[in-house]
């Protein structure tokens, strides 16, 4: 938890009528808290992984593998657990109806994916590269090309959303949101770029790891 | 070190698509509102409950109407809420109305208690959810 940032946030302007301002009341862990949604090969296609192969033809931009490896603060892979990602195309535009940045729509790319982690905790997407994108909450103020993830866990405790950045984007020192978190965690949101896991001559990969709370159960279920 | 928590922006409609409930289920529904009464109109309520197991997920309309459609609840469920602004998700419960009182309830000032507890409807339960304000939600720390 500490490396959470906080709710109140001024420099992010919308937390201001948004964040609770009362502490929060502890709550021991019931059942309820210690398990969660189990979620399988059902809800999920094989072409949900692959962001380029959702239409007829290949997205614009810089096509990557974004990758890694889910465990817990015990250091406990999170095996089949659902992972969700979507962002903004090259151009840095998300296929939303509220989104009016002037950038183009691309007819091949949707920007959302989700996949299961393996039995070792692993999960790996194909995509584009996402594209930076100005927002209102201070002038000149773009968001550094991200990735959403949302990640289930096994138990409701553990449940996260965070955001993936890349490394030496320019725009991160200049993010309100990525400035939240503490210092000491903020690298914890940088993918590293993988030579290893990159595909000669079609992609180059990205590996992000994700840690979530720690499973609080003693055998996987 | 755990991965930093990161807002859900007013995109996730992408990424997370909300499932349509369980067909004979009941409906939990509300409003998520910010410190000045205004709807938030781009956030993401999420229930679990343990028994029987369901998870579902409803986003808000441009009213900051959220709906999820759920097996009838035990005695509650728990409620975590996303949004544009919310650097970390917050949890609350929604409480049946009308069922005694657990140690969760009965330790709340009495005053506050009444934001967990919902109001019947023909079809359900409703139940606003206030971020902030002078009926600021109870939100927990898990």
């Amino acid at each position: 938890m500490e490396s959470d940032p906080p709710l109140a946030w001024p420099p992010y302007r919308s937390t201001a009528l948004r964040a609770p301002t009362l502490p929060p009341v502890p709550l021991p862990p019931g059942r309820t808290e210690l398990t969660g949604p189990v979620f399988g090969e059902g809800d999920v296609r094989p072409t949900d992984a692959d962001l380029t192969r959702q239409h007829a033809g290949d997205p614009l931009g810089e096509r990557i593998v974004v990758h890694g490896r889910v465990v817990d603060t015990d250091g406990r892979p999170v095996s089949h657990t659902l992972v969700e990602v979507w962002q903004t195309n090259a151009a840095g535009r998300y296929r939303h109806a509220v989104d009016r940045h002037p950038a183009p729509l691309d007819p091949n790319f949707t920007g959302a994916g989700r996949c299961l982690t393996d039995a070792g905790g692993r999960y790996r997407f194909v995509t584009i590269r996402p594209g930076a994108y100005p927002w209102k909450n201070s002038p000149n103020a773009w968001r550094p090309a991200h990735i959403h993830f949302s990640l289930f866990g096994r138990a409701f405790v553990q449940r996260l959303v965070t955001q993936m950045y890349f490394p030496g984007d320019p725009l991160l020192p200049h993010d309100a949101i990525a400035n939240a978190v503490p210092q000491a965690a903020r690298d914890r949101l940088v993918a590293a770029l993988d030579l290893d896991a990159s595909v000669p001559e079609w992609a180059l990969a990205y590996r992000f790891d994700l840690v979530l709370r720690a499973t609080p159960f003693a055998e996987p279920r | 070190m755990t991965t930093p928590s990161q807002t859900v922006g007013p995109f996730f409609a992408l990424g997370m698509p909300c499932p349509d409930g369980v067909p004979d289920g009941v409906w939990l529904r509300g409003r998520v509102l910010d410190g000045a009464g205004d709807p938030v109109p781009d956030a993401l309520v999420e229930s679990w409950q343990a028994d029987p197991p369901a998870f579902s997920r409803g986003a808000t309309d441009d009213a900051g109407h959220w709906a999820v459609r759920v097996p009838p609840p035990q005695r509650y469920v728990d409620l975590s809420v996303f949004a544009r602004g919310l650097l970390r998700r917050v949890v609350t419960r929604l409480y049946l109305p009308g069922v005694p009182d657990d140690e969760v309830l009965a330790g709340l000032d009495p005053a506050r208690r009444a934001t967990l507890v919902a109001t019947a409807m023909p079809d359900g339960y409703a139940l606003d959810i206030h971020l902030q304000g002078p009926h600021e939600t109870v939100f927990f720390a898990v």
